[in-house]
């Protein structure tokens, strides 16, 4: 057992570290939340994919570098703490491109994954509906097959940034769910089965899209209205009627290793730490203590994760443990940003925008962003009880 | 990197795990408590035999060690069988000894200790009580920059875990004086911290297994209790501390090993998750074996009132927040 880097681990640690020094702005870039910052971190993710930063873990066919889980590790953490921009391309990244490594086809992965790269196409999720959050398989949305492809119709919701992302992937009945023989009328008949996972241009005829505002009133998330809007075939994923098993294999890099990497936790609590050397009352030990736990937390995170990567390289593979991993982070990354805004004190309840904002108010921004984590990429409610049922091996019961 | 226990060291694990289980431990423990321990000390032989001991003494005084991951290892698995006795100290009197430089005490004491001949005790950090004194051949008491060696206690003061008996140390010979007994009294507390939160893991593990089995069979409303979400999320939290408090552990123990300059915060915060991650499984336990958890017959009593003194023996939860900045 170790937590040794190989030379040449190190070597990829500072050429990142050399890079990141270089390029990252010296200001902060407008919040990703507003059009301005969108199109502004837009153009970030084409200057990391000219130098073959934006997508470091991916083949170099398709503009990566082919780097390891740790090496990929290694990059998070440097990025992170140079203080690099948030990601905008982070959805169709983190999660559409390794469903379209495991299920698409030659052609997709041809077509989707350069665009996405450079950051050219930015893509939205289009899962939740109005009734299917948590109980996703009672999704509403239909695909009906018509000459050639698919007519999408429904209504989709909570999809991260689609007021100004170009296209989404998304889960769609493509076959009504029969009643199977002798389950009562009231039961619901298999809604696992007759879905299947597409993606469609938020700009096609038949598509409306409403922003939503966040808690602080930015258009963080839309509403996608879909009246038959045609998708062809060849932006099925995987085979119809199969979409829960691709939908699935999403959501385990959502909520596994890929989604929030240590490094952004390690980093925020190291200035954590920094602004309480610089701010805080060295008698008030309750707020002391709240920074050594996120030190401690974000620490733990790391390791963890060091050691998932270990049992991965060692052939082994990350199910339900990827639970534990999103329930840990989101509570932590809350936990982080409530104690930073406590030893800011009035300057914490400033707005990210606000002149006064302290640290350009990456730290107010960082807080309202933190809030969403326990609820999106299935609710630590439902990850807790796959921790229950899967790691615990505890009974099923009602929800 | 590979960040994962080796096959001989997960082996190791199950071979005490398995000898622990068949070893009559909760008896044992019932008998340590009640001042009788010869059980116990027939139990510290068997882990002699195992080399438990040995891996914290250095080659050179008749150990195999020092090997911090390895002891470390094993503590967890003494953790999860509420072995009785000064374990973490009599190890910690062996980091200190060999990082004393006084040869006659180590020639003397060192061998004993690798083979389990010798119980010792290490009262330090400012303890005003040695645990298990009655038990010991030996108590080192560090004050300040002196160490002293006593044989003599005051009379054995019933602690909240009857089987962590407690007295204060009397009178002494003075061994050494001086910065090389602070500073190898610095590492026995490292040393010491490093175990108990590796002892504190283990525990609450076999809390947190013994609850899960308790609520699968357990029937209320006509369904098992682990069907009800309020008791699956307490547990779900139970295992989801634990899991992240392990790698803290085995990462501190890594630099121990090195004697790396980050040893004494990642200690302080491998000691921090264990020991809250250990107490909130105690909980837990007690709180979802309802009124049988609170009952001194079940064995689980041995663990759950072991939790909260492990969680505070050497360094509260306070002081290694504090120490995890200290940087």
């Amino acid at each position: 057992m170790d937590l040794d880097f190989t030379a040449a681990e190190d070597a990829f640690r500072a050429e990142a570290r050399a890079w990141l020094t270089e390029h990252v702005p010296a200001t902060p870039l407008p919040s990703l939340e507003t059009r301005e910052g969108f199109a502004a971190h837009r153009d970030w993710e084409r200057r990391l994919a000219a130098d073959r930063w934006s997508v470091v873990s991916w083949p170099e066919e398709y503009g990566g570098r082919g780097a390891s889980l740790l090496q990929w590790l290694i990059f998070e953490e440097e990025y992170y703490a140079a203080g690099a921009p948030g990601r905008v391309g982070q959805n169709g990244i983190s999660l559409l491109a390794p469903t379209l490594f495991e299920h698409g086809t030659e052609e997709q992965r041809a077509r989707v994954l350069g665009p996405m790269a450079t950051g050219e196409v930015i893509w939205a999720q289009a899962w939740s509906e109005p009734e299917s959050g948590s109980d996703l398989a009672s999704l509403r949305s239909t695909a009906v097959r018509t000459d050639g492809g698919w007519l999408l119709s429904g209504q989709k919701t909570w999809s991260s940034r689609a007021t100004f992302a170009d296209r989404a992937f998304g889960l769609f009945r493509s076959e009504p769910t029969a009643p199977s023989r002798g389950t009562p009328a009231h039961s619901r008949p298999e809604p696992h089965q007759g879905l299947t996972s597409l993606m469609f241009p938020l700009d096609a005829p038949g598509v409306a899209v409403r922003p939503i505002g966040r808690l602080d009133g930015k258009p963080a998330f839309a509403e996608l209205f879909l009246d038959e809007v045609f998708v062809p075939d060849a932006d099925v994923i995987g085979e119809p009627g199969q979409g829960w098993r691709v939908a699935m294999s999403t959501a385990g890099n959502e909520r596994g290793l890929t989604l929030r990497s240590p490094g952004r936790f390690t980093a925020a609590a190291d200035r954590l730490t920094a602004l309480w050397r610089e701010a805080a009352d060295p008698g008030d030990t309750a707020l002391r203590d709240r920074v050594a736990d996120a030190v401690i937390g974000a620490r733990a995170y790391q390791l963890f994760t060091y050691g998932n990567a270990s049992r991965i390289a060692a052939g082994g593979s990350i199910g339900a443990e990827s639970s534990l991993n999103k329930v840990f982070w989101s509570e932590l990354d809350i936990a982080l940003h409530e104690t930073a805004l406590d030893l800011l004190g009035p300057y914490g309840t400033l707005a990210d925008d606000a002149d006064d904002a302290p640290a350009h108010g990456s730290w107010s921004e960082g807080y309202i962003f933190s809030l969403a984590g326990p609820i999106y990429a299935g609710t630590n409610e439902i990850q807790r009880n796959i921790v229950a049922e899967r790691l615990l091996g505890l009974p099923k019961g009602r929800r | 990197m590979r960040f994962l226990l080796t096959d001989e060291q997960r082996e190791f694990a199950r071979t005490l795990d398995g000898m622990l289980g068949a070893s009559g431990t909760p008896a044992a423990v019932r008998a340590w408590a009640a001042g009788e321990h010869k059980p116990g000390r027939d139990l510290w032989a068997r882990l002699a035999e195992t080399g438990v001991f040995a891996l914290a003494v250095p080659e050179e005084y008749a150990g195999v060690g020092p090997l911090p991951l390895e002891l470390a290892v094993a503590y967890v698995e003494l953790g999860r069988h509420a072995v009785p006795g000064p374990l973490v100290e009599t190890a910690a009197a062996a980091a200190f000894l060999a990082r004393l430089g006084d040869t006659g005490a180590a020639v003397a004491w060192l061998p004993r200790i690798a083979s389990g001949d010798a119980v010792v005790g290490l009262c330090a950090d400012g303890a005003p009580f040695a645990l298990d004194a009655d038990a010991a051949d030996a108590v080192f008491v560090v004050r300040g920059d002196t160490v002293c060696r006593t044989e003599t206690h005051g009379p054995v003061q019933p602690s909240l875990d009857p089987a962590r008996r407690l007295s204060r140390p009397l009178g002494g010979t003075v061994l050494a004086r001086g910065p090389a007994v602070t500073a190898a009294a610095a590492h026995a507390g490292d040393t010491a911290r490093l175990l108990t939160a590796a002892q504190a893991l283990g525990l609450g593990r076999a809390l947190l297994d013994e609850t899960v089995a308790y609520v699968k069979q357990r029937t209320q409303f006509a369904v098992p209790i682990g069907s009800f979400q309020a008791v699956k999320h307490r547990l779900a939290d139970g295992l989801l501390a634990l899991e992240f408090a392990q790698p803290l552990v085995h990462a501190a123990a890594l630099a121990l090993a090195r004697d790396a300059a980050c040893a004494g915060p990642e200690i302080a915060a491998a000691k921090v998750a264990a020991g809250e991650a250990c107490y909130a499984a105690a909980r837990t336990a007690l709180q979802l074996h309802g009124a049988l958890g609170y009952t001194d017959e079940p064995d689980l009593s041995l663990r759950i009132r072991k939790a909260r003194p492990l969680r505070d023996a050497w360094g509260t939860p306070a002081e290694c927040r504090a120490r995890v900045l200290a940087g």
